[in-house]
């Protein structure tokens, strides 16, 4: 569809799970908050999933949007291609936005490109910076590439919607403002919308206690930990943290901890707010997964090891001798000052810190 | 069983150092490998050739030099293999190539499956694979971790963020696989003779059923405007931990930080 002015607004795509909407949605607030204002337009959520509660909605809008539009059935409870990108197909062709944002999350990174194709829109991937461009109009989408080593400014100047997946915990998440008002619209989809050639017929949950993309920390380790037997004290410092355990592909590939630890190139790429490197060298694979994480701390024998470029403190050390200071400083602490393990994330920090 | 895989030729960047000056990669003298990622989807439909009979058909769109890329993947034991090249195809966004693909997959004919990497290490977007299903209208499902044919479908498992999916997928079907598929088998001897030998054609524009008006940069809605170096804003405060002395005082500080920073309580 080409650029007109009869598009118009900011979508943020929101995502739900259990019927609660998901921190990720949040963060897009922010984002598109920030592009309706600099637009002079609304920001609308958009939520495809099962019934959901009054206040989950009510709370999106007390969050920055000024409209919320939930297509709802309990077909929609799960992710699935076909129902969902007829929902959002059905929605743009009526509405015509301008900009639709989603979270660079497994659900987002698989529907929108498929919906850029079929609503002939530009679609730039896994973003940490938005912004308008004030001399046209035009949303200025800045991602990393090649490995986190360049960043690559993208636009759309003559398609419309212009659509953009955002990586998660690149920016705050927006906070409630108890007394926003906005309009809440409550939509049936048609029984065709519903179709899906792709049937969900069981869940696996992970094992682990945190999901490594959702972490607020993140405590990982590479080939510096020696031995699978050594993943337990990195453990215990991911408990004291609340953060998940992550892994270097040396540690996967040895089969020290499972694929779903994997961080870097071929893994997962993860922004937490903190970031704790045990053994880890720093490969340009392995930097590539988590240098927008906010603080990065890194702990390595070798004073010359790559990641400390990227760190914002380093111990020059071994992890054995390190750690169990580290673990009994930080129960200490904690002890001084009885407070949740990770405080919620602030206002005002900035994104992306390493870029 | 037809299984088409498209693959991607892309520089090696996994072995590559940092300057320790400027912060940014060391390109020069890169060697062009076949995504490392698609070797996985190459590997996958291999199995899946094990299971079920047919063939597997390697697709790839890029510059002439990409022949080498279908070549490994013939030597690891794909059945046939296409090139994409055509001066009209550079430049191509996601939705340009994904275009392009689509038309070389229909032009093959009926297939029952096409597996993608999950995405290349190089543009890494993950786009593609999923963009291929809108173009051709069938289904898709992505970071596919196994995949068990049945009749007429495929139930295959979904690494997501908090577990993996169960799903049936009817066929044809487009899957991007994950690495936790299975490791990619290396080239045999007798695979690397026939890739040597093997006849691959080369399909250009005029070979597809393609809008011209959508190849290529001319045809992508994306435009890169802006390509610049990360600021490295982190000057790293690196502590000596020789001994115990140190390792108490570098902790101290360690820690002093975090709370500063209201990482931990």
């Amino acid at each position: 569809m080409t650029a007109s002015v009869t598009h118009k607004g900011v979508w943020i795509l929101a995502e739900q799970a259990d019927g609660l909407v998901l921190r990720v949605s949040h963060e897009l607030l922010t984002r598109g908050r920030a592009l309706a204002d600099a637009r002079g337009t609304e920001l609308t959520a958009v939520l495809i999933g099962p019934h959901m509660a009054e206040d989950q909605l009510q709370d999106i809008i007390a969050r920055g949007a000024d409209a919320v539009l939930a297509v709802e059935a309990t077909e929609l409870e799960h992710f699935l291609i076909e129902p969902y990108a007829a929902c959002l197909l059905d929605l743009i062709a009526r509405r015509r936005p301008e900009i639709i944002l989603a979270g660079a999350t497994t659900t987002g990174r698989t529907l929108m490109p498929f919906v850029a194709v079929k609503a002939n829109a530009g679609l730039t991937a896994d973003c940490t910076q938005l912004e308008i461009d004030p001399a046209t109009g035009n949303l200025l989408q800045t991602r990393p590439a090649i490995g986190g080593n360049i960043l690559a400014t993208i636009q759309t100047p003559n398609h419309r919607p212009q659509m953009a997946t955002v990586r998660p915990h690149s920016g705050p998440a927006a906070v409630a403002v108890a007394g926003r008002v906005g309009t809440i619209d409550r939509i049936a989809p048609p029984a065709a919308s519903l179709a899906s050639r792709v049937r969900r017929v069981d869940f696996i949950p992970q094992t682990d206690r945190c999901a490594l993309t959702d972490a607020q920390a993140v405590v990982a380790v590479g080939r510096g930990i020696k031995k699978a037997a050594n993943i337990p004290l990195a453990q215990s410092l991911a408990d004291i943290l609340g953060a998940a355990l992550g892994a270097s592909r040396d540690v996967v590939d040895r089969g020290w901890l499972s694929y779903s630890h994997q961080v870097g190139l071929s893994g997962k790429t993860v922004s937490p707010r903190l970031y704790i490197a045990l053994g880890i060298s720093g490969s340009i694979q392995h930097l590539a997964g988590m240098q927008t994480a906010q603080t990065i701390v890194a702990i390595n024998t070798d004073p010359d090891a790559q990641i400390f470029q990227v760190a914002d403190i380093g111990i020059v050390g071994s992890l054995f001798t390190v750690l169990p200071a580290l673990i009994e400083a930080i129960r200490q602490s904690a002890r001084l000052q009885p407070a949740p393990t990770v405080s919620p994330p602030q206002e005002g920090l900035p994104a992306a810190g390493g870029l | 069983m037809r299984i088409i895989v498209p693959i991607k030729q892309v520089p090696e960047t996994s072995k590559v150092s940092m300057d320790p000056v400027t912060g940014t990669m060391i390109r020069e003298g890169l060697e062009a490998i076949v995504n490392p990622l698609d070797l996985y989807a190459i590997e996958a439909a291999l199995a899946l050739r094990a299971k079920c009979g047919g063939e597997v058909v390697v697709v790839s769109m890029g510059p002439p030099k990409a022949m080498i890329a279908l070549r490994e993947a013939v030597s690891m034991g794909a059945d046939a293999a296409v090139l994409l090249s055509d001066k009209a195809f550079a430049g191509s966004d996601t939705w340009a190539t994904s275009y392009v693909l689509a038309a070389a997959a229909r032009k093959l004919g009926a297939c029952d499956i096409i597996i993608c990497g999950e995405r290349a290490t190089d543009g890494d977007t993950g786009q593609v694979g999923p963009a291929i299903a809108a173009w051709l209208d069938l289904p898709v499902v992505t970071y596919v971790s196994s995949i068990d044919p049945a009749d007429g479908f495929m139930r295959v498992r979904r690494l997501v963020e908090n577990g993996h999916e169960v799903l049936e997928a009817d066929t044809p079907a487009v899957l991007t696989v994950v690495k936790e598929i299975g490791d990619p088998r290396l080239p045999t001897l007798a695979g690397k003779l026939r890739a040597k030998s093997l006849e691959i054609p080369v399909w250009a524009a005029a070979d597809l059923d393609v809008d011209p008006a959508r190849l290529g940069l001319a045809g992508s809605p994306t435009r890169v405007v802006k390509i610049f170096k990360p600021k490295v804003s982190r000057q790293c405060e690196k502590l000596a931990a020789g001994d115990e002395a140190l390792t108490a005082v570098a902790v101290e500080r360690l820690v002093h930080v975090l709370r500063h920073r209201e990482l931990i309580p």
